[in-house]
């Protein structure tokens, strides 16, 4: 806010204000070099790479793009392709489970409401990996192994309680007259929902979303352990293992592959920024 | 709270008077009402309840019986009683080796990355032109970090030919294999770490927004200086948001597994130096088929951080600040 900075005289005067910005301009180039340097090693041919720390290429070429799409058994786009369907559909879970669970956190009274509200909370902070053994051992009895399913049902289960916290959250700041003036309409509870809760929500869902996009996007962990067939890898997935069969020979294939990975979540940052900061926000305040 | 005001339109709701919706409205009488009300609510958590008994509860039971077993998925479960626990802290040295390296990773890391993360947060508070650029800057690192691509980037940043080495070169460093040497490779994973540090300086920003401006205006007319505001005001009424940042980065960053993963070749080395604990327990279960061994790490890993998060709750009582909830 403009007047804020005006009232706070004593905290920041505008003199550094410069010198603020040069700082911060200097250390946000610092975070970001990793970044530019890969994008712009992507773009060198193969022997300028460790040859040229600085950002502008001397030569540019897009053959590390042409060679790495195909570097593996399918085209890169093939598994850019299963990536993006897991996460679709991970993201569709996320927003039906978690929702249906938070309108009923946030607006119904029913018995035991708070144990079952303090075990979801508790199962936030409860790490994955307690979990994945026996987990593992089921799918692999009922063949979902180098399926999808292990990674997309869970998601229609609301596992990520994480979500329905922050949808609850949001609930509880839209006012109670509505549901109200909905039930003396003669809704029911699921009218009430979809009709007047759901539209409302749509910051919380749109945060959900792309957290959810994001952090399956990226996730490793289970994808390497299900996936393991070379026809169902992921991107995260096939990245690795072109790492692995490509050796030192291909790191500009292999940059430049990695720059792809990074597209979606780069613009899935760009276009939910606002939700993002504002989600990561207020699950961090109660 | 950040969130948008109530929507648009909430004041245009007829209000109707209590009496005549409950008189319109048979169901809604007490006891029924509060039925059909646990009904529904008991329907709408369907999902959750299936996933809670399913996904989470039942294979924290089941493993938590397989820790007592010798299971290998291809053999039957034997009981061996606390073997594996036993094995663990007596003659597993890679076990060991994998707590020692994630609590070093843990501890160093932590407080680096928080410091940061309240340092940008306090010169990004205040009245600064362009202030959610900068922000986006530094919270993109927080969302790519944990991916294979960057994971991918810092194993070549930090190799013997890498950009690291180019720019100490300049002034006349010889050259460091720093990800293969087991004296710096598990430094290179708590820089990667550090850079991350967008996410919780998002929410201290949220935190330094709360703050009540009446209390830097107060603390002015008495003549306080920077130092001395940030001390007596910012940092106290602070100590919440920071509590919360330290719970949630100590648990998330001792299931780390990608960095350690990506950037050892997935053995942990170079001489199991970034061996996480996390990658060990997928060694033993998912390598080795070890899956009664595994399941006892993961107890030990949810024990200690339950214990963790325990100590830290403890230890607030001492230092956070909860102004006028008390």
């Amino acid at each position: 806010m403009a007047t804020r900075s005006k009232r706070v005289p004593a905290l920041f005067r505008p003199a550094p204000r410069l010198v603020r910005h040069l700082l911060l301009i200097v250390s946000g180039l610092f975070m970001l070099y990793p970044l530019l340097w890969m994008v712009s090693s992507s773009l060198k041919p193969e022997d300028l790479i460790f040859r040229e720390p600085g950002l502008i290429p001397t030569a540019v070429t897009a053959e590390n793009y042409t060679q790495g799409w195909d570097a593996l058994k399918h085209s890169f786009g093939y598994y850019l392709w299963n990536s993006a369907v897991i996460t679709s559909l991970a993201v569709i879970g996320n927003l039906i489970a978690c929702s249906l669970a938070a309108y009923a956190f946030a607006r119904l009274e029913f018995p035991l409401k708070k144990m079952w509200f303090a075990i979801m909370l508790g199962s936030i902070m409860l790490p994955h990996h307690v979990t994945v053994v026996p987990q593992y051992i089921v799918f692999a009895k009922i063949d979902w192994i180098n399926t999808i399913w292990p990674i997309v049902a869970p998601k229609f289960l609301a596992t990520d309680a994480f979500f329905i916290f922050l949808m609850v959250q949001f609930i509880r700041t839209l006012p109670r007259e509505l549901d109200e003036a909905a039930a003396i309409d003669g809704a029911g509870y699921w009218r009430t929902f979809v009709q007047v809760i759901l539209p409302l929500c749509v910051p919380a869902l749109a945060t959900t979303g792309i957290f959810t996009f994001i952090w399956t996007w990226n996730d490793f962990f289970t994808q390497n352990l299900y996936l393991t067939n070379s026809d169902n890898l992921t991107v995260p997935v096939a990245l690795r293992q072109f790492m692995d069969s490509g050796g030192d020979s291909s790191w500009g294939p292999l940059f430049a592959m990695s720059i792809i990975s990074l597209g979606p979540i780069f613009g899935f940052f760009l276009a939910g920024q606002k939700y993002l900061v504002r989600g990561m926000a207020t699950t961090g305040l109660k | 709270m950040t969130l948008s005001p109530a929507p648009a339109g909430t004041t245009e709701v007829p209000v109707t008077p209590p009496e005549k919706a409950g008189a319109s409205h048979p169901g809604r009488l007490k006891g029924s009402r509060g039925r059909s009300q646990a009904w529904a609510a008991y329907l709408f958590l369907a999902p959750w309840f299936i996933g809670l008994f399913a996904i989470t509860i039942g294979p924290m039971i089941a493993s938590l019986y397989l820790s007592f077993t010798d299971y290998s998925l291809l053999s039957e479960a034997h009981w061996v009683g606390l073997d594996n626990y036993e094995k663990m802290f007596t003659q597993d040295d890679r076990f060991m080796a994998s707590l020692q390296v994630t609590t070093t990773y843990v501890v160093v890391s932590v407080p680096l990355q928080l410091a940061f993360a309240l340092g940008l947060a306090l010169v990004l508070d205040k009245g600064l032109r362009g202030l959610s650029f900068y922000r986006s800057i530094f919270y993109l690192p927080s969302l790519l970090g944990g991916s294979v691509a960057i994971s991918i980037l810092w194993r070549k940043i930090f190799g013997v030919d890498g950009i690291v080495n180019s720019f100490l070169g300049l002034f006349g460093y010889e050259g460091h294999g720093w990800v293969t040497s087991p004296d710096t490779a598990l430094w290179t994973l708590i820089i990667l770490h550090v850079w991350t540090f967008g996410a919780p300086m998002v929410i201290f920003l949220a935190g330094l927004r709360q703050i009540p401006q009446s209390l830097y205006e107060a603390a002015s007319v008495d003549g306080a200086g920077k130092w001395r505001n940030f001390r007596s005001i910012t940092l106290p009424l602070l100590t919440p948001i920071i509590f919360f940042n330290l719970v949630l980065e100590v648990i998330k960053s001792f299931q780390s597994f990608t960095q350690s993963f990506i950037v050892s070749g997935g053995n942990g080395g170079p001489v199991d130096s970034t061996l996480f604990y996390t990658l060990y327990l997928y060694i033993k279960g998912f390598k080795n088929y070890e899956m009664g061994y595994a399941a006892g790490m993961a107890w030990v890993l949810l024990l200690i951080i339950a214990a963790l998060t325990g100590v830290n709750f403890l230890m607030s009582r001492f230092w956070v600040f909860y102004g006028d909830e008390k």
